[in-house]
């Protein structure tokens, strides 16, 4: 009887440990993982495409934005830009201003 | 990853996962426990991948693909036009163990057990799974085309929607083609993999003619009752550059091949005899999908959860790529493919961890057509999960088309297939 209940508590302890040790898979880290087909894996993007990895936070979100209005020419990424409302564009954006360059 | 690490991990996974399970938290970590990827194309190696991304390399994942290295069909049309190698569309499958720890089997999976959570693989053994993620791709209704089955026929009219052997045999075929002679290509009704991939098809073996044999004529037979995708982009670089060089037919399905005397017969219309046949023939779920009993819709795709992509036939088994039943305005493609590959892989984690999904399932797809050896058109659109509808929906005034085939747009086409090579495979 016990050693039941021990059992139980420290695979409880063992619970807790491992939940706070492994974060959720969270979903701006999912949204951000659909920018890497063409920016790279976290935002390190192989030749021929803008790295995203590491740049600043506030000039990511300007770009973005000015993709959004039409301020910025593009070929393809103003046609992105408006398909992702201002704060996920924010989110993501955090996302790869996080990353190592 | 690096070794100890690996070692690591699996030792913790291993005497953690029998507790972990009983007791229903320690797979809190998901560590220790076991995915199964089918399939090395642009859905399953990216699925891989992110599974171990997103697991912090804590969940076990082996990846089942025959094929010694990926071939690439985005880009492989420019194979035909002579204006890429077959070595430039291979992308070898090490970097995925050697960089993230996926365990690479070269193997089919010849059948599954879905109450067991097994699979068998052709040369014999057997792969147990806490979660099966299936990406085989397409595969072909050859019994929409009788004469297909005789004797040769499938050597000698060649498909080549599977990039591989079936694209340098294609090439050679047109390169032995005598000037003056006629390339006949049929396109199925859509749903079909890759939407604009037949038109484009059609401008780089045009590009091929004009150059190394003008007298040379491409004739389109589309079984749909017009052009798919990109249409007036297509047609523009059809006037522009191959005059008299491209003739399109829509309309016109074929219902059979007489491969003895290259000729293609029609549902409605006059049989049409061609130097080289490309047929492209109506698809379905790559077979082992279609076997397992999951493609519920028409036995030919399989429908799932957009949440998880979890097939909606089975539990804890996953299917994404080319096989599913899309979405609407979702196309066929290595990008979408990648992109569900993400989705799923996040949704499997979070699963196994014991966890809810990510419910907001929100990305992008962008596809390239060259219409030259150095000129690209593309489309654009972003999909969003409808909590309502169950489905992904293209986001209201999102996406589009180029306003001109551009050679910028090919620097953009040729660097889109460097990363996504590299963040599915590297
Ligand atoms: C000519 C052409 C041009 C294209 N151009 C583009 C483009 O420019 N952009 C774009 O986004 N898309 C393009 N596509 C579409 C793209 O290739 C497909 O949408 C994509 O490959 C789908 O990915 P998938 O993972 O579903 O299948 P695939 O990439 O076909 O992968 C399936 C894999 O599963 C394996 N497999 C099957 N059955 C088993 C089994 N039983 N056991 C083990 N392994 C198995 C196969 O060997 C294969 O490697 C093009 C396609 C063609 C034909």
């Amino acid at each position: 009887m016990v050693t039941t209940t021990n059992k139980w508590l420290a695979a409880g302890v063992l619970c807790l440990a491992a939940a706070g040790a492994q974060a959720q898979v969270n979903q701006i880290k999912v949204w951000a993982a659909a920018c890497a087909n063409c920016h790279g894996t976290d935002g390190r993007a192989a030749a021929g495409a803008v790295s995203l990895a590491g740049q600043s936070k506030n000039d990511l979100v300007q770009k973005l934005q000015d993709f959004k209005t039409g301020k910025r020419p593009a070929t393809i990424m103003h046609q992105l830009a408006k398909g992702y409302t201002d704060e996920q564009l924010a989110d993501i954006a955090g996302y790869f201003a996080a990353q190592k360059k | 990853m690096q070794r100890r690490q690996f070692v690591q991990t699996l030792g913790a996974g291993s005497a953690v996962a029998g507790l972990g399970l009983m007791s229903g938290c320690a797979t809190s970590a998901g560590r220790g426990a076991k995915v199964v990827v089918v399939g090395g194309g642009y859905g399953g190696a990216t699925a891989a991948k992110y599974v171990r991304l997103f697991s912090d390399h804590n969940i076990e994942v082996t990846l089942v693909e025959p094929n010694a290295a990926f071939v690439s069909c985005p880009i492989s049309n420019m194979v035909l036009g002579g204006h890429k190698t077959m070595a430039d569309i291979t992308v070898p499958y090490d970097n995925l163990s050697k960089r993230h720890g996926v365990k690479v089997v070269r193997d089919t999976v010849a059948s599954i057990d879905a109450t067991k959570r097994t699979v068998k693989l052709a040369s014999g053994g057997e792969l147990p799974y806490d979660r099966l993620i299936l990406s085989p791709g397409i595969d072909f209704m050859w019994d929409t085309l009788p004469g297909m089955a005789k004797a040769g026929a499938a050597d000698k009219v060649l498909h080549a929607w599977k990039a591989g052997p079936q694209t340098v045999a294609l090439r050679r075929q047109l390169e032995a083609l005598p000037d003056g002679g006629v390339y006949a290509l049929s396109i199925p009704l859509a749903p079909y993999r890759c939407p604009p991939g037949p038109y484009e098809r059609a401008c780089m073996v045009a590009s091929y003619f004009k150059k190394a044999k003008p007298k040379s004529k491409v004739v389109i037979f589309d079984a749909n009752d017009d052009i798919t995708s990109k249409k007036g982009l297509f047609m523009k670089a059809w006037d522009e550059h191959y005059k008299g060089l491209i003739e399109y037919r829509p309309k016109h399905k074929v219902v059979d091949v007489d491969a003895a005397t290259n000729t293609l017969k029609f549902e409605f219309n006059d049989d049409f005899k061609a130097g080289v046949l490309n047929v492209i023939p109506t698809q379905r779920a790559g077979e082992i999908a279609v076997k397992t009993g999951l493609a519920t819709a028409n036995a030919r795709w399989c429908e799932v959860d957009f949440l998880t992509f979890e097939a909606k036939a089975a539990k804890n088994i996953h299917v994404l790529g080319d096989a599913i039943q899309i979405a609407p305005a979702m196309p066929k493609s290595g990008h979408m493919a990648n992109q569900h590959g993400k989705t799923c892989a996040a949704a499997v984690v979070s699963l196994l961890q014991g966890k809810e999904p990510p419910s907001l399932p929100l990305y992008a797809n962008t596809c390239y057509s060259f219409v030259t050896a150095t000129d690209v058109v593309h489309v654009a659109s972003v999909h969003k999960y409808d909590a309502a509808q169950k489905t992904m929906l293209a986001v209201p005034g999102s996406g589009g088309l180029s306003s001109a085939a551009s050679a910028l747009e090919g620097e953009y086409a040729m660097a889109w297939a460097r990363n996504i090579w590299a963040d599915s495979l590297a």
